[in-house]
């Protein structure tokens, strides 16, 4: 079986090639259909792999077995979380492939293949990342799906705004990847490794007196900062919400949904077989830099997700404020917040995706994104306005969804002040889309006002289809429908909770861990706490707008998200210096 | 031999990352914030090689040398680096391109005059 596991990346990328070969040829009906097969049959290998990976499966591509422990080949593990990351970036891929049946207007250059074949590479670069084994192929399929992601984001090169915000995109992201590279150059200098187990066993075999030393603080330093980049946490995430609000809906529902997750995921991965043994960095410190930034990002994406008009924008705040969340879930170490965590990951891509197909819609009928010019606007569009609904309140962890049960079991394990932040920033994000919802379909309360200059708004956006749609697809409305359903279905199918927990746990870097994952009474309570602020700030928000329109207080904050590339490269500097001070104790302790 | 030489390249790489990320940080034009990011790459190169590096190794090249005649420098890094050079390559080369597309649709390629996302 394992011998499949390089086919995850090989088939996506075979399916390009022919697309790009003979796109130009092809009708555009049969460059999608390829397209949809080909993500959908790398999908369907995922999920068998996935089914199969217990034990977790190990491949040496090309045969370069070790010999006496030593080898120069490429890894590939498939154990649970990896190729769990490789089925859901997959699906993603395969639901955004479908939501863009005949979607954009005229293919540029007449190349009937290059949309699709676009989405294939991105595809194998996220399963290349999900399934590397050895730290530098990490940075290789780390590098190829971002610059796939950059090229997405500016797909529509004739629009100003995502030029540019591919850009900021790929300035910003491509730093934090030479910062991993140095990373995994000092680590190879200590141990001479590039595997990342092996790696974790040579920092203990030569850590000084026991424990880190500088370098080890450095490479970690520069590893995280290159991950948590791509997992967009505050101070690093400015480039997120320009890249999101401008890129084409298709690829932000994959961008949203699943690839800034992988940052999150490599930074569990690469903690826990790299640096989690006596040499490298004690767990104490671990959950101080990851708790501190979780906190700080969660806050910061929950409170700039309030205030955005701009409605792509403000559904990629609120990645940010979930990403935060999955930081201090992953921060914790424990086995419970891991399978919270999980959980919470899988059905948070389907809601996400979800919103943002419906803003897709909202877009290609009205060519605007903006709250405030679509006031009252979609009220005919009622099967869009229940699925925005739906897609809000799973946002905000209402029960039964998935992200109610992961959350649930997060809060639970990170206890006390913590699990409150996790019933806040789901509450005000689920609120803010709530509050959208309740304005643009519904029409509700009086027409909101603009407070102020600083801000983006969606108004005079092009839409993205051919003409502006009078009736919407039945493609359109039946993938958000069909990725809200996978997200309840996380929540409710019985036993799929444990699976999850089970694939996780083998994984981990704690051995084998029986936890026991299911709706508990606090749980239920806690999610219905936060649903219900959700629809409480949505009712305030609308009724009496003035009473939590942005207040001047917030301006400042506002203000940090200049669009200025040299603004956000001066904060990665920053952040990569508070990660090492967040992380020194444990060296100097040592 | 003193600690010096040894040291030296490490400080080289660091001082070059972050003179190009000063570059960054403080440029006026997009074209030049390109150039500094493929300085910051240059950090990379410098490191893996001087990862790499042995005193009085010859080049891992066995056409002309008897294999485990003579010391070499590791072969590893130097896959890398020319790894990374492909991947830099890539990404500068998509980066112009999108800089001449933001100087088309914008008429600048000043960062700062770029202020339509914000807040």
């Amino acid at each position: 079986m394992h011998h499949l596991l390089p086919l995850l990346v090989a088939l996506p990328l075979l399916g390009a090639a022919l697309l790009v070969a003979g796109g130009r040829r092809l009708p555009r009906r049969a460059a999608e259909t390829i397209g949809c097969t080909v993500s959908g049959a790398t999908a369907a290998l995922a999920i068998t792999l996935l089914l199969n990976s217990s034990p977790p499966l190990v491949e040496w591509a090309g045969g370069w077995v070790p010999v006496n422990g030593e080898s120069v080949g490429i890894m590939l593990i498939g154990d649970g979380p990896a190729l769990g990351m490789a089925a859901l970036a997959s699906l993603l891929t395969s639901a955004a492939l479908a939501y863009s049946w005949r979607y954009f207007d005229e293919p540029p250059r007449r190349h009937a293949g290059s949309f699709p074949a676009l989405m294939l590479v991105f595809q194998a670069g996220m399963c290349g990342f999900a399934i590397a084994g050895d730290l530098f192929n990490a940075f290789v399929f780390f590098e190829l799906m971002s610059v796939v992601a950059y090229a997405l984001t500016g797909y529509r090169i004739d629009e100003a705004k995502a030029v540019q915000g591919a850009l900021t995109f790929a300035i910003v992201t491509s730093l934090g990847a030479y910062a991993l590279l140095m990373g995994i150059a000092l680590l190879y200098a200590r141990t001479g490794e590039l595997a990342m187990a092996q790696i974790g066993r040579g920092l203990d075999r030569t850590a000084v007196h026991g424990g880190p030393d500088a370098l080890v603080l450095a490479s970690f330093v520069l590893v995280l900062t290159g991950l948590l980049v791509k997992a967009a946490a505050v101070p690093f995430h400015f480039w997120l919400p320009d890249a999101h609000a401008v890129a084409p809906t298709p690829v932000c529902m994959v961008l949203s949904g699943v690839m800034v997750e992988l940052g999150t995921y490599g930074v569990w991965r690469v903690y826990g077989t790299v640096f989690a043994g006596p040499g490298g960095i004690p767990p104490a410190d671990l959950r101080r830099v990851l708790v501190v930034l979780g906190v700080l990002t969660a806050v910061v994406g929950a409170v700039m997700c309030w205030y955005q008009r701009h409605i792509k924008r403000l559904l990629a705040y609120s990645t940010v404020a979930h990403t935060g969340l999955f930081l201090i879930g992953i921060g914790v170490l424990t086995p419970e917040a891991d399978d919270g965590i999980a959980l919470y990951l899988i059905a948070h891509a389907g809601v996400k995706a979800a919103l943002f197909a419906c803003a897709g819609i909202l877009l290609d009928r009205y060519g605007s994104v903006d709250e405030l010019a679509l006031f009252g606007k979609a009220r005919q569009l009622r099967t869009v306005a229940a699925l925005w609904g739906v897609g809000a309140l799973g946002l905000a962890g209402l029960p039964p969804f998935g992200t109610a049960l992961g959350k649930a079991v997060t809060e639970e394990a990170v206890g006390g002040a913590l699990a409150l932040v996790y019933v806040a920033a789901s509450a005000v994000t689920g609120g803010a889309v709530l509050r959208v919802g309740a304005r643009v379909f519904l029409g509700l309360g009086p027409r909101p006002k603009s407070d102020g200059e600083y801000e983006t708004t969606g108004a005079g956006e092009r839409p993205e289809t051919r003409r502006r749609l009078s009736r919407v697809p039945d493609t359109m409305t039946a993938v958000p429908a069909l990725l809200l359903a996978g997200a309840l279905a996380v929540g409710t199918v019985p036993g799929f909770g444990g699976l999850v927990a089970d694939a996780v746990n083998e994984a981990g870097s704690g051995g084998v861990v029986v936890t026991s994952v299911h709706w508990t009474v606090p749980g239920v309570l806690l999610g219905l706490a936060s649903a219900l602020l959700a629809v409480g700030l949505t009712a305030v928000a609308v009724t009496r707008p003035a009473l939590l329109a942005a207040p001047d207080r917030a301006l400042p904050l506002r203000r940090l998200q200049s669009g200025h590339i040299g603004d956000y490269v001066a904060w990665l500097l920053v952040g990569t210096t508070l990660l090492g001070v967040l992380a020194l104790p444990g060296v100097l302790g040592a | 031999m003193t600690a010096v030489p040894h040291v030296l390249p490490y400080l080289v790489a660091v001082w070059v990352f972050l003179v190009g990320c000063y570059g960054l940080a403080t440029s006026r034009n997009l074209i030049h914030a390109v150039g500094c990011l493929a300085v910051c790459q240059s950090a990379t190169y410098v490191l893996l090689l001087a990862v790499g590096y042995r005193d009085g190794a010859t080049a891992p090249v066995f056409s002309d040398i008897e294999p485990g005649s003579r010391p070499l420098v590791d072969p590893v890094v130097q896959a890398l680096a020319l790894t990374d050079v492909v991947v830099g390559a890539t990404v500068t080369a998509l980066l112009l391109a999108l800089v001449l597309q933001v100087s088309k649709r914008h008429g600048t390629v000043d960062p700062d005059e770029l202020s339509e996302l914000r807040g």
